[in-house]
C-alpha cells in the first residue's frame, strides 16, 4: 500500500512536468496545426537561463529570496523572445507551404538550438544552486518533497489561468478565432500575426517555468535535457487529444502515472516475465491503443476547445 | 542577377577558404619532409555523455601533442601524427558509421570508442580493414573475445572489475540483501552480471534486478520498488550523471542502502549532480589511482593547465595513444600489418598501468581501486589485485 501509493505520487510529479510541457505543443498546434518540436529544446534554454542567472547571482551575493524572482522573471523574457524569433524566423516565412515543410523545419530548429545550446553552456551538466532546502512529507509511509507539491499545483494553476485566458479574455477570443479559420478571423479585424507571436510567447514562457520545475527537482541541467522530455510531452499531448487544453492535462498526468505504474507492478503482473526495461513500451502501448479506439486523443473531438 | 552573382562569389571563396584549411596541416608537414601518420579517436561528443567523450578526445590529443612536439623518428622518416576526432554519440550504429570513415580515411590505427556498445560493433570494421584498436574505456569482456587480432584495451574487463566489486560489497560491506539497477547498455548489463556472479558466490541474495536507460533521469518508480524489497546495498550498472540522479532520489525517497558502481560512476560529474546525497557512494576504476603512479600527478597538472579537470578516461587515452606510438617505434614502421605484433607483445610502462597485453588484447594483471565519496570528494579506499 505504502508502495502503491508512493508510486501515485512519482507518476503526478512525473505527470505534471509532461503536462505543463504539453501545453506548450498543445496550444501552438491548435492554432497552427503545425506540431513546433523546439518546444522541448526552449524548456531546456529556460532552464540554462534559470541556472546561469541564479549562480551567477548567489555569487554576487544577491539574496536567495530576490535573486530566484529575478532568474525567472529573467527565463521567461528570454524564452519568450526566443519563441518569438523561432516563429518569425522559422516559421512564419512557411505558414502557407505545404505541412511537410514546417514540419522539418521544427526538427532543424531543434538541432539548432541544441547545437546553439552545447555551445554557449558547453556539454556538462549544470547542477541546480542546492539552496532551496527541500523538506520531505510523510503521507500514508509515501514521502513528498516541497519542490514536487509546487509542481503539482503550479501545474494546475497555469492551466486553470490558461483556461480563463483562453474563454474570458479579448485575446483568448481572438486565438479562438484564429484556431478556427485564420482568413476569416482577418476579415473580422483580428491581426493574426500578432495573436500567433503572442501564442509561441505565451508557450515559451511555460516552458521557462516547465524548466525552473525540471531542473530544480531533478537538480541538474543539460543542452540535451529537451529532446526526450519534448519526445515525452508530445506523445503527452497526442494522447490527451492534441490542440486540447484539459487533453494536455489529462495526458500529462496519465501518461506520468502509467510509467510509474507500469515500471513497479509490470514485474510482478508478468510473473518477472517482463521487468521494468519496458516501461517505455508501456506508455506507448497505452498511446496505440487509445489512438487505434479514438484517433482524435481521449478529449481530442471538442473542436470549440481549440486554442 | 547582380545579387547572386555575389552570393555565387562568396560561396566559392568560402568553399576554397575551407578546402584549403582542411588540407594545410598535412600539406605543410609533406612539404617539410615529414611523413603524416593519422590517428583516430572516436567517443561520444554529443549526446548525454559528451562531457566524457570530449574529455577522451582531450587525452588522445594531449599525448598526439605531445609527439610531434618531441619528433618522432620511425624507420628513418620524420613522423608527423594528426588526430581525427570522430562522434559515435554513444550509438552502436553511428559507431560502424564513423569507424567505416575512419578505416576510408587511411588511419593507422584508433583509439577508441568509449563505450562497449559501440566498441563491440566497431571493432569488426578494424578488424575486417586489418586496424589496430585500442579501447580506452570499454569493459564489456564480449570486446577482445570476438578473435580479432586488431582488438586491445588498456583498462581491466568487467569480469575482473565486477568480480572485485561484487566480493567487496559481500565480504567487506557485509551486504546480505543486494539490488541491481542496469541501464540495459553492454556496459551495464555486463557489469551488473559480473557482479550479481561474484557476490551470489560470496553468499549475498539477490532481492530486484530493476532497468533504466542510459537517457533517463526519472527513477523514483524503481526505485520503489527496489525500496520495497529492504536491500542493504545497491548496485548501478551504468554511467555517472544516471547515477548521479539516482543518488539524489535515493536520498529524496528516504531509501536507506549503501549505493554502489562500477568506473561509470568516478567522475567529479557524479558529485556535482548529486550534491550532498553523493556521500557515502562507493565505486571503482581499474588502475591505481593516478598520484601513486610515476607521472601520473604531473600529466593531471598539465592537463588541467591545458584543458579542464579530468573527467574519467582521459588518461586512459592518453595511454592508449603512446603505447601505439611505441609499438611503431619498436616495429620501426607505422603500417598496422608490421607494427600489430609489436604492440601485442608490447611493455609500456603507461601513467595508469603498466600495459601489458595477454592473448585476448586484454590488460595483463589489472589492478582494481575501490574509493568511496567522503566529504565531496573521491577517496581510494584500497586497491585490489587481478581476480580471474
Amino acid at each position: 500500500m505504502e508502495t502503491f501509493l508512493q508510486q501515485i505520487i512519482n507518476g503526478l510529479v512525473q505527470g505534471s512536468v509532461y503536462a505543463l510541457v504539453a501545453l506548450g505543443y498543445t496550444m501552438v498546434y491548435g492554432i497552427l496545426g503545425l506540431i513546433n518540436f523546439a518546444h522541448g529544446e526552449v524548456v531546456m534554454v529556460g532552464a540554462m537561463l534559470v541556472i546561469s542567472s541564479l549562480t551567477a547571482m548567489l555569487s554576487w551575493g544577491v539574496p536567495l529570496l530576490l535573486a530566484l524572482p529575478i532568474s525567472v522573471v529573467l527565463a521567461m523574457a528570454g524564452c519568450m523572445a526566443l519563441g518569438y524569433s523561432i516563429e518569425r524566423i522559422a516559421y512564419r516565412p512557411l505558414r502557407h507551404a505545404p505541412r511537410l515543410a514546417p514540419l522539418i523545419t521544427a526538427i532543424g530548429v531543434s538541432i539548432l538550438l541544441q547545437n546553439l545550446a552545447m555551445m554557449i553552456w558547453g556539454r556538462e551538466y549544470h547542477a541546480f544552486p542546492q539552496l532551496i532546502v527541500s523538506q520531505p512529507h510523510h503521507i500514508g509511509g509515501a514521502i513528498i518533497n516541497d519542490i514536487q507539491i509546487i509542481i503539482i499545483i503550479m501545474a494546475l494553476a497555469i492551466m486553470a489561468g490558461l483556461m480563463l485566458l483562453v474563454h474570458r479574455t479579448r485575446l483568448g477570443r481572438a486565438m479562438r478565432a484564429v484556431a478556427e479559420n485564420q482568413h476569416a478571423a482577418q476579415l473580422m479585424g483580428v491581426d493574426v500575426n500578432r495573436v500567433i507571436s503572442v501564442t509561441f510567447m505565451l508557450g515559451s514562457a511555460l516552458a521557462a517555468i516547465a524548466g525552473l520545475m525540471v531542473s530544480a527537482n531533478y537538480g541538474l541541467a543539460h543542452y540535451y535535457m529537451g529532446f526526450l522530455l519534448g519526445l515525452k510531452a508530445f506523445t503527452a499531448a497526442v494522447l490527451g487529444g492534441i490542440g486540447n487544453l484539459r487533453g494536455a492535462m489529462l495526458g500529462g498526468l496519465l501518461l506520468g502515472l502509467i510509467e510509474s505504474l507500469g515500471a513497479g507492478y509490470i514485474g510482478d503482473l508478468t510473473g518477472g516475465f517482463m521487468g521494468s526495461q519496458y516501461q517505455d513500451v508501456f506508455a506507448f502501448f497505452v498511446l496505440i491503443a487509445v489512438l487505434v479506439f479514438r484517433p482524435s486523443g481521449l478529449l481530442g473531438e471538442q473542436l470549440a476547445e481549440r486554442a | 542577377m547582380s545579387l547572386c552573382l555575389g552570393r555565387l562569389l562568396f560561396l566559392a571563396t568560402l568553399s576554397l577558404t575551407l578546402a584549403g584549411c582542411g588540407q594545410s596541416a598535412s600539406e605543410q608537414a609533406a612539404a617539410s619532409g615529414e611523413r603524416v601518420v593519422r590517428i583516430g579517436s572516436v567517443a561520444p561528443l554529443t549526446g548525454p555523455q559528451a562531457h566524457l567523450g570530449k574529455d577522451n578526445e582531450n587525452g588522445a590529443r594531449m599525448a598526439i601533442e605531445e609527439a610531434n612536439a618531441k619528433g618522432i623518428t620511425i624507420g628513418g622518416k620524420k613522423i608527423h601524427f594528426e588526430l581525427i576526432s570522430e562522434d559515435d554519440q554513444a550509438d552502436p550504429k553511428t559507431a560502424t558509421i564513423v569507424a567505416q570513415k575512419l578505416a576510408d580515411s587511411g588511419v593507422s590505427g584508433v583509439i577508441g570508442h568509449l563505450n562497449s556498445g559501440t566498441t563491440i560493433p566497431a571493432a569488426k570494421i578494424y578488424h575486417d580493414n586489418g586496424i589496430p584498436q585500442i579501447s580506452p574505456s570499454a569493459t564489456a569482456v564480449a570486446y577482445t573475445h570476438q578473435g580479432f587480432k586488431t582488438a586491445f584495451r588498456v583498462m581491466a574487463n568487467d569480469a575482473q572489475q565486477g568480480h572485485v566489486l561484487g566480493e567487496y560489497a559481500t565480504r567487506n560491506l557485509h551486504a546480505k540483501k543486494i539490488a541491481i539497477i542496469d541501464d540495459r547498455t553492454a556496459y551495464g548489463q555486463g557489469l551488473a552480471d559480473q557482479f550479481i556472479h561474484a557476490a551470489q558466490a560470496a553468499g549475498a541474495e539477490i532481492v530486484a534486478h530493476e532497468y533504466t536507460s542510459d537517457k533517463a533521469v526519472d527513477f523514483t518508480a524503481v526505485l520503489t520498488v527496489v525500496k520495497g524489497k529492504q536491500p542493504d546495498l545497491l548496485f548501478y550498472g551504468g554511467m555517472d550523471a544516471q547515477g548521479g540522479m539516482m543518488a539524489r532520489q535515493i536520498k529524496s525517497l528516504a531509501l536507506n542502502v549503501k549505493f554502489m558502481m562500477g568506473d561509470g560512476g568516478y567522475t567529479p560529474e557524479f558529485i556535482k549532480l548529486a550534491g550532498d546525497a553523493a556521500d557515502g557512494t562507493y565505486a571503482s576504476l581499474p588502475g591505481v589511482p593516478l598520484d601513486k603512479m610515476p607521472g601520473g600527478k604531473a600529466f593531471e597538472q598539465r592537463f588541467v593547465a591545458q584543458y579542464q579537470p579530468i573527467q574519467l578516461y582521459a588518461p586512459y587515452c592518453y595511454d592508449a595513444v603512446n603505447v601505439m606510438i611505441a609499438a611503431m617505434q619498436k616495429a620501426g614502421s607505422v603500417e598496422p600489418a608490421h607494427y600489430l605484433p609489436a604492440l601485442a607483445n608490447i611493455s609500456y610502462e603507461g601513467i595508469t598501468a603498466t600495459l601489458q597485453f595477454d592473448g585476448n588484447g586484454d590488460l595483463k594483471g589489472g589492478a582494481v581501486t575501490l574509493y568511496q565519496v567522503q566529504q565531496g570528494k573521491w577517496q581510494p579506499l584500497e586497491t585490489v589485485g587481478a581476480a580471474q
